[in-house]
């Protein structure tokens, strides 16, 4: 009954020295190791510690009445006999305790065999798994390689089958071709063998007239009767046969070939003109049918025409010029046959983009707004055609009502009505020209008045313009001379009148002078005109074209005029 | 269309002058010259034997008559009735007679073909001509009638030798490739002589009028080959007609194949015309037979009368296989001939012997398609117009030109199989053979309707 605490239990995979540790134990001692033995199996890995600590745990000096019991239980029940020596009591069967310790050890050994047992076969279980896994994963690799195998031993069997119809059919088609040429062979030895045979008559029939002929003696005579000769066709004599007519015949002979080859070439002359023109023809159309270069410069830039037709007008002239001389050497025709087959080209590539952008418009995209969807284009032809339609209608109710109107038989007051009406449109039409008219007149009447004031002015303004003059003139004569008299009757005469008397008198006094020759030139017009301003004429306006015929002045009469009027 | 009243004829001789103005028939050994168009006798000839050929010269003064029996050959003059010429081949034989192109010399080929002798009219002198050629057609002269050429076979080689007929000069002979010359033919233009090999082997050649080789043509090999051929009018197109039921149309130009026709049994194609010719019902009306029959009766009580009737297309002919194990087959293109504008080529497929191919040469299809109830015997172009005359054994003729075709019943008594026929010259007048009687029919204009 010592305190076996010390005692330190190894780990669970050492049993037997558990089992060993156990045997020393006092009896009261072994339940807790026994039971901490079974602990220790049903826990995974119980440290050395808590072994040590579980043998203490069970059983301490307070609770061993308590785990004595506990333990007798536990064992009755594992149909062991009971620990104490009588059904109750307090006294220990330490034979029969012993004997439970027996038990259990026997017990445990036995369990640890068993286990033992288990764990190998455990792992000879692994073992084989791993076997067979790996068989397994073999005989599938063997599998997939069989089937591959199968399917590449098919494959082969039908290319061979392949192969073999083939083969067949080729066998057919040289049997049928042996077939044929046996027949040809037959027909050619029966065609052979019948000429043969003819032959070999002919010949013999040969043989027989020989053999007749020898043994004939009277010979028919091989000859010709004519009661006389007849003339030659053309009436000639028959001539000799000599070089001369060999040459001849020759001669007439090639002669008679040239002619034939002669009439050929011309015939050929001739349609190769015609095909000519006709090429040309077509050239020249299909540069008209292809779309000029300036008006789409998109499509030039896409195809390229543009460069190349200028090209090809180019060839074009010079070709014209060409056949006009009627050339046909190979360059020509080489150029015309290219043109023409880069123009049917082009003209292709144009019907064919037309042919796109038709079936564009169709499916909806209108991409170019010069072509009009042909929907589009039949509205409008629909829409125009039934304008037309209401045109001619009216038209034809208009044409109806005229023709009611001028033949209808109605009573006189409608005819009166009617002319009335006609009358009164016409009435009405004539009155508005009479206002426009009237209109029109009190305009004029306005303008002929102002005219008439304007001229008025203007003949006073000359008339004062005259006087100026004059004055001036007269002043400037005054001047000249140095004498003051002068020039105060000047003044005086001036300012009674101022017709164009004066003028003259003027006139004629300057002109005895020499001098003033350098004073006769113009006055800057400014003086004049302030001169002039001031002073208007009286005289009447039918005066005033007759009075322009003075040269010096011309320029600022009619500056003054303008001012006048503005 | 009129008929004249039948005539007595035998051997199938009966032919109308080159200028049109005469017709010559036989009877047995007496020679008939009539006038064509009151059909009075003119002359009457007795010769020494069974006419077997007669020909007229080419200035219609003289005929001559062979009697190959006996080896002689009677020439008559027209201008001269009293006038005579016997030319007696005796013991060398007689197989052919005919004309020089200026008709005054007659050219005889020996029996076995040892010689071929030009007799003169004019002068007593004679030529001989050595080694001929026994085929289809050995001689041939040029349409002027300047050249001849004469086919020839030396040493086992075939040879053609070109003569000027104006006296017999020898100009050319030269050897052709072919294994066995089977016939010579001049183009129309008298420059191009076609010469065309045996029917074992498809070949023809192409020889200018000075001897040089311009062109051989071979269609296939092996199988049997050509048949007939034929020039057109304009010396432009060389039709070829072969056993494989194939005419092949040469160009002038390049001497190369243009076109093939064939001539299937069955007629697909909707655009060609098919005349058939049908049975019409016969219907006697029973109120006008009297007794004795006239001779219209007879005849319609005889003969059934047919129309042509445009079949539907597609249609098939009547097709023959031939026996396959005989020598010169039932096959292939028989006969070929152009119409005299050109236009139309009439082919003869004896595959199908009921059958004339008429093709347009212009557009180089096939146009129209005679069928006739039996085989035909012969057909031949109006010598003026693109009109053909065909017969087929029993008593019609029939008349095709693009605007349609006619069957004509020739109103003669008792049986008159039509088995040949030939054209006037001037082409409104025809002359309808049969195997005892002849007779004319004159035609007018727009006679088919």
């Amino acid at each position: 009954m010592g305190d076996w605490k010390t005692i330190t239990v190894p780990a669970p995979s050492s049993v037997l020295d558990s089992k060993n540790t156990s045997q020393y134990t006092s009896e009261k001692k072994m339940s807790p190791s026994s039971l901490n033995m079974q602990q220790v199996l049903r826990l995974p890995l119980p440290s050395s510690k808590s072994t040590h600590s579980f043998f203490s745990a069970f059983c301490t000096e307070e609770n061993v009445e308590q785990s004595i019991s506990y333990l007798n239980r536990e064992l009755t029940t594992l149909g062991f006999p009971s620990l104490y020596a009588e059904s109750k009591g307090k006294e220990l069967n330490l034979i029969s305790i012993l004997n439970c310790m027996n038990e259990l050890l026997v017990l445990q050994r036995k369990n640890l065999r068993a286990q033992e047992d288990v764990e190998m076969q455990h792992l000879k279980l692994g073992s084989d798994m791993d076997h067979l896994q790996n068989c397994y994963a073999k005989l599938k690799e063997q599998l997939e390689a069989s089937k591959r195998e199968i399917v590449g031993l098919q494959e082969r069997d039908r290319q061979l089958q392949c192969k073999n119809r083939n083969l067949h059919q080729l066998l057919k088609n040289e049997k049928d071709e042996v077939q044929k040429l046996q027949n040809i062979i037959a027909s050619r030895a029966t065609q052979y063998n019948h000429d043969m045979k003819r032959k070999e008559r002919e010949y013999n029939k040969l043989k027989e007239r020989l053999h007749q002929l020898v043994m004939n003696k009277k010979d028919k005579k091989i000859a010709m009767e004519v009661l006389n000769y007849v003339g030659r066709v053309d009436g000639k004599r028959g001539g000799w046969r000599t070089d001369k007519t060999e040459a001849r015949n020759e001669e007439e002979m090639y002669k008679a070939l040239l002619r034939d080859y002669e009439q050929c070439q011309k015939q050929l002359l001739v349609e190769n003109a015609e095909l000519r023109k006709v090429l040309q023809q077509m050239k020249k159309e299909i540069i008209s049918l292809l779309p000029p270069q300036k008006q789409k410069p998109r499509e030039r830039s896409e195809d390229g025409i543009g460069p190349v037709l200028s090209d090809l007008e180019d060839d074009v002239g010079e070709l014209n010029k060409e056949n006009m001389w009627e050339l046909s050497c190979e360059t020509v025709r080489e150029q015309l046959t290219n043109s023409i087959r880069n123009q049917w080209r082009m003209l292709k590539n144009h019907v064919e983009k037309l042919d796109n952008q038709v079936s564009r418009v169709h499916s909806g995209a209108l991409t170019d707004k010069d072509v009009i969807s042909r929907e589009d284009h039949e509205l409008e032809t629909e829409k125009l055609e039934l304008e037309i339609q209401h045109c001619k209608e009216m038209i034809k109710t208009q044409q109806q009502l005229l023709q009611q109107q001028l033949m209808s038989p109605c009573d006189d007051d409608t005819t009166v009505l009617l002319q009335d009406c006609y009358l009164l449109e016409e009435r009405e039409r004539l009155q508005e020209e009479w206002k426009l008219f009237r209109e029109q007149k009190k305009n004029f009447e306005k303008e002929r008045r102002s005219f008439t004031e304007a001229a008025i002015r203007l003949g006073l303004e000359r008339q004062a313009f005259e006087e100026d003059r004059g004055t001036w003139l007269k002043q400037q004569f005054l001047s000249m001379t140095c004498d003051s008299k002068y020039l105060e009757n000047v003044k005086t005469q001036s300012a009674t009148s101022g017709s164009s008397d004066q003028d003259n008198h003027l006139m004629n006094t300057r002109s005895q002078q020499k001098k003033p020759r350098s004073l006769s030139s113009v006055p800057t017009s400014a003086e004049l005109c302030q001169t002039i301003q001031h002073t208007p004429y009286s005289s009447s306006p039918c005066a005033i074209s007759n009075k322009t015929t003075e040269e010096s002045k011309p320029n600022q009469w009619e500056e003054i005029y303008r001012e006048e009027t503005e | 269309m009129n008929f004249s009243e039948g005539f007595k004829l035998s051997g199938l001789l009966c032919k109308f002058s080159p200028d049109g103005k005469r017709l010559a028939s036989c009877v047995q050994y007496r020679l008939i010259v009539r006038d064509v168009n009151t059909l009075q006798i003119l002359q009457l000839y007795t010769c020494l034997d069974q006419i077997q050929y007669v020909e007229w010269s080419s200035d219609s003064l003289f005929i001559l008559c062979a009697m190959y029996k006996r080896g002689i050959v009677q020439v008559w003059s027209l201008e001269q009735p009293d006038w005579h010429c016997k030319i007696d081949e005796g013991s060398a034989g007689l197989v052919a007679s005919c004309w020089s192109p200026d008709g005054r010399h007659i050219l005889n080929t020996t029996e076995f073909h040892l010689r071929i002798t030009v007799w003169s009219l004019c002068t007593k002198s004679v030529s001989y001509i050595k080694y001929p050629k026994a085929c289809q057609q050995g001689i041939a002269f040029t349409k002027d009638g300047h050249y001849m050429a004469l086919a020839e076979r030396r040493d086992c080689k075939d040879f053609i030798s070109l003569f000027v007929c104006s006296d017999w000069q020898l100009l050319r002979h030269f050897d052709t490739e072919t294994q066995d010359l089977a016939g010579i033919e001049w183009a129309p233009n008298g420059c191009v002589l076609a010469v065309w090999d045996t029917c074992l082997e498809y070949k023809i050649l192409l020889y200018s009028l000075d001897g040089r080789l311009l062109s051989t043509y071979r269609a296939y090999e092996w199988s049997l080959g050509i048949k007939s051929i034929a020039w057109s009018p304009s010396s432009q197109f060389l039709a070829i007609g072969s056993y494989d039921e194939k005419v092949r149309i040469l160009n002038h130009v390049t001497w190369k194949k243009i076109t093939e026709f064939e001539h299937p049994p069955i007629i697909a194609n909707p655009k060609i015309i098919v005349y058939k010719e049908v049975e019409k019902s016969a219907t006697v009306e029973t109120q006008k037979l009297s007794f004795p029959p006239t001779r219209e009766l007879a005849s319609s009580l005889f003969s059934i009368p047919s129309k042509y009737d445009i079949s539907q297309v597609p249609m098939s002919l009547q097709y023959i296989k031939p026996v396959a194990d005989r020598a010169n087959p039932r096959i292939g293109i028989g006969t070929l001939a152009f119409s005299p504008d050109n236009c139309f080529l009439a082919t003869k497929n004896d595959n199908t012997p009921n059958a004339i191919w008429i093709w347009d040469i212009q557009k180089l299809k096939l146009f129209v398609v005679l069928e006739q109830l039996c085989t035909v015997n012969s057909f031949q172009w109006d010598p003026r117009q693109p009109r053909l005359a065909i017969c087929t054994g029993n008593s019609k003729v029939y008349l095709w030109s693009p605007a349609g075709c006619v069957s004509v019943q020739v109103p003669m008594e008792g049986d008159f199989q039509v088995l040949s026929l030939c054209w006037h010259s001037g082409g409104d007048t025809m002359a309808l053979l049969s195997k005892d009687n002849f007779c004319l029919c004159y035609l007018e204009r727009e006679e088919v309707k």
